[in-house]
């Protein structure tokens, strides 16, 4: 059942959540995380948060990237502006 | 020593920006930097659309839309009822360049005026993005859009860009500087340099647009940093409108790139690209530029 | 309570100051100036604990007001004529976004010609923004509607945005004695605006001024739909509960001599004095003739009309507005109501008074000659524009 607030008010915030862009990919980034020097900057680059700095207790920096596929779009930022090239974009089977 | 806020998403994922979309990670960074003690008004256009599709919005922090024109005059009336209530709160406009260099110039230069304390910002995408890619007073000489398409009489815009971040310094504001996402501890610097001044701040940050200037959506940090590696666009702050002794270049290229290798990759400059007369005159305009700059 | 003697625009603006509203933003334009004149003064002097925002344009006015709004604060502005329509596009967003702002408005003709002077053509074209409109027939009654505005918009049940039209110099400029209610008394009348709604809130983050998709935008519609039916019953509670504190009544459509009248005339505004004047001496002279005001007219009120005009054969609308290509505005509301309600009562149109053109006793007189030929069944025009030279027109 529908319902809705007043004046189109969203109470819930980043609720965006609940849509998963990660449809729209036609190529997905796969990470090499021997190659991955943690400098950040697919992390940084990312305009839909798609790239997660997990927990890693084997780096120095304590994370490593973790692409999130649900939001990924497969712009292939990441890819590009990885200083090492560990970010392969790869065509994504379906 | 301030909170640092970079690892919080306040900008959710989910959002309907295009992939590669330079407005997301603007605002993205923007809230890395601002944290969530932070009010946003946005003006009407793509940010707007691809942010709050009803129910879902992806913004963590209050956020308030109401046209196209009036980001400014939004910003202010919540400035004044922040005031009035005693809050210390950031408050941020976000604007599209029509939202800011046209229909919504008349808001911006009234807000700045008034001294809120409101820190507006525009992602330049160069052109009427959210309607299809029209001209507007931010595109440059040369461009494609479809209301300023090449024919057999014209090449494109025929006009050159409005210096709209010199413009709004002129009217005094405390800090106004420009960037690129590409700059990236620069942008973070002035976005954190911006929010400890009192008073109106401007931020005119040059957003590639990977739809309406026709590139790959992995070239939008690319486009970004060529722009100002070849000098197209310059990163520099200014405070109080003083360009004789608070005005600073915040990045100088070592050498700087030829303007066709950022004409080159940009389906919107297409048409130009094989014609050197048009290409030399846009490399004089962005030299002379450059040479009052000083590099 | 005191008597003090105001002009319209004073008794506006000291309504917004004892409404203790939080925000002003407002723009100069004659004839409604002296508001934010009034209000920038208040804040001045320390009077008014309130942030007044002199903003660049009427279309930031209501901007800035709708942002204050949001944040969950009470937002008030005056403007006139040409600020109103450019305000107009605010004005829908305000209502859609249920942010109960308020505001006077001085009824002035719109342009072109530029005319400073009064007609009504500027609020009942922005009847369909989904602002609740009063209309003032004297200051008094500005600086009552005023207050009334304000319950009824932040009323729970409604939460839209409402105006309060008082005509252009003969009120806005016009000193008259005014009842001024102790500060305690409207404090009591009017509590503080504590939306539960709409706020700004780094706490509780929520994102108001949405992207609405066709799945959803015509709930919204709907739910506006509704707020401004509910708006009948809470206007007619605050009227009631307004006259129990301050003994003044107010009625959406105010009545006299209507009960056994064969003529009705419609009327809003100063006019309505004027025109009872008439109605007293033509009484006089044995023409059943009434008169029904209309003070809220929007939510337009259908059932008041029926209940004035319900015993009368013809009904005429004075109005200072029109709409080319159909005749008056109120004209065809009315008519829609009388003949929806079955009735086959007799409505006729009258132009009155646009641009600051007098309304005076023999145009009155005109307008009821014209009805009472319609009462005997003689052809007459249904539009009808009263004190006009219409040879003027045949060379221009």
């Amino acid at each position: 059942m529908k319902s809705i607030t007043k004046g189109a008010i969203i109470y819930e915030a980043g609720s965006t959540i609940k849509n998963k862009t990660g449809d729209w990919r036609t190529f997905k980034p796969v990470i090499d995380i021997n190659k991955c020097v943690r400098c950040g900057l697919c992390w940084a680059y990312c305009p839909d948060a798609a790239i997660i700095k997990a927990d890693d207790a084997n780096a120095r920096q304590g994370w490593k990237p973790v692409v999130d596929y649900d939001f990924c779009k497969g712009c292939g930022i990441c890819a590009k502006e990885c200083p090492v090239g560990a970010i392969e974009m790869v065509k994504e089977e379906k | 020593m301030p909170e640092n806020f970079e690892e919080l998403e306040l900008f959710a994922p989910g959002h309907r920006g295009c992939a590669g979309c330079g407005a997301s990670q603007i605002v993205r960074w923007i809230l890395k930097i601002a944290g969530p003690n932070t009010i946003c008004v946005s003006a009407t256009g793509c940010l707007e659309v691809f942010s709050t599709p009803y129910p879902e919005t992806a913004w963590r922090v209050p956020w308030v839309h109401a046209a196209f024109e009036n980001a400014a005059a939004v910003a202010s009336g919540v400035e004044a009822a922040m005031k009035k209530m005693g809050k210390d709160v950031n408050i941020i406009a976000f604007a599209g360049d029509g939202g800011t260099f046209d229909i919504g110039f008349q808001a911006l230069s009234g807000m700045v005026e008034r001294g809120h304390n409101v820190l507006f910002v525009n992602y330049d995408n160069e052109a009427y993005m959210n309607t299809g890619i029209q001209r507007c007073s931010s595109t440059p000489y040369g461009a494609w859009t479809t209301t300023s398409p090449p024919g057999k009489l014209t090449i494109g815009k025929e006009q050159r860009k409005k210096p709209i971040a010199a413009i709004i310094a002129a009217h005094g504001a405390p800090y106004v500087a420009t960037a690129t996402i590409a700059f990236l501890e620069d942008l973070k610097r002035k976005v954190k340099k911006a929010l400890s001044i009192k008073g109106p701040k401007f931020l005119h940050i040059l957003q590639p647009c990977t739809t309406g200037w026709r590139f790959d959506p992995s070239l939008t940090v690319t486009i970004s940093k060529l722009a100002v590696e070849t000098g197209v666009f310059v990163l520099w702050e200014v405070e109080d409108g003083d360009f004789d002794n608070k005005f600073r270049i915040t990045y100088k290229p070592k050498k700087r790139k030829p303007v066709i290798e950022y004409l080159k990759l940009q389906g919107r400059f297409r048409h130009i690209i094989n014609k050197p007369e048009i290409i030399e005159a846009i490399q004089r305009e962005v030299d002379e530029k450059c040479a009052k700059y000083g590099f | 309570m005191a008597k003090i003697v105001l002009k319209g625009n004073g008794a506006v603006a000291l309504a917004i100051k004892m409404a203790r509203v939080d925000v002003v933003a407002a723009y100069p334009i004659t004839p409604s100036t002296f508001i934010p004149e009034k209000i920038s003064e208040y804040v001045a002097n320390g009077e008014m604990d309130a942030e007044f925002i002199p903003v660049e344009s009427e279309h930031s006015a209501m901007s800035a007001c709708i942002g204050a709004s949001a944040a969950g604060l009470r937002a008030a502005t005056a403007t006139s004529s040409q600020g109103l329509e450019l305000m107009h596009e605010m004005l829908f967003i305000a209502s859609g976004m249920r942010l109960p702002i308020v505001m006077g408005v001085a009824n002035r003709a719109l342009s072109a010609p530029i005319n400073i002077w009064c007609d009504h053509q500027d609020t009942i074209s922005a009847r369909d923004t989904g602002w609740i409109q009063f209309y003032a027939e004297n200051n008094q009654e500005a600086f009552d509607l005023m207050l009334i505005a304000f319950r009824v918009a932040e009323d729970e049940r409604v939460l839209l945005p409402a105006m309060v039209g008082l005509d252009a110099f003969i009120l806005t400029h016009t000193f008259e004695p005014v009842d001024v209610p102790e500060q305690r008394e409207v404090d009591d009348f009017l509590p503080p605006y504590r939306p539960k709604h709409a706020y700004l809130d780094p706490e509780r983050p929520i994102t108001q001024g949405s992207f609405v998709y066709p799945e959803y935008y015509m709930e919204f519609k709907y739910g506006q739909w509704i707020a401004m039916e509910s708006a009948r019953d809470v206007i007619d509670e605050v009227f009631a509960d307004f006259a129990s504190r301050f003994g003044r009544k107010y009625e959406k459509v105010s009545t006299f001599m209507c009960d056994d009248a064969e003529i009705v005339l419609i009327t809003m505004g100063s006019l309505s004095g004027t025109v009872r004047h008439v109605v007293r001496e033509l009484r006089n002279e044995g023409i059943k003739v009434g008169v029904a005001k209309i003070t809220v007219f929007r939510p337009f009120p259908h059932k008041e009309i029926i209940r004035a005009v319900k015993n009368a054969k013809v009904v005429g609308v004075l109005e200072k507005n029109v709409s080319f290509g159909f005749g008056g505005a109120v004209y065809g509301e009315v008519l829609a109501t009388v003949h929806g309600e079955g009735l086959d009562t007799k409505v006729l149109d009258f132009i009155v008074g646009l641009g600051g053109r007098d309304v005076r006793v023999e145009d009155v007189k005109e307008v009821v000659k014209i009805c009472s030929d319609a009462l005997q069944g003689k052809a007459v025009d249904k539009i009808n524009w009263i004190n006009v030279d219409k040879e003027a027109v045949k060379n221009a």
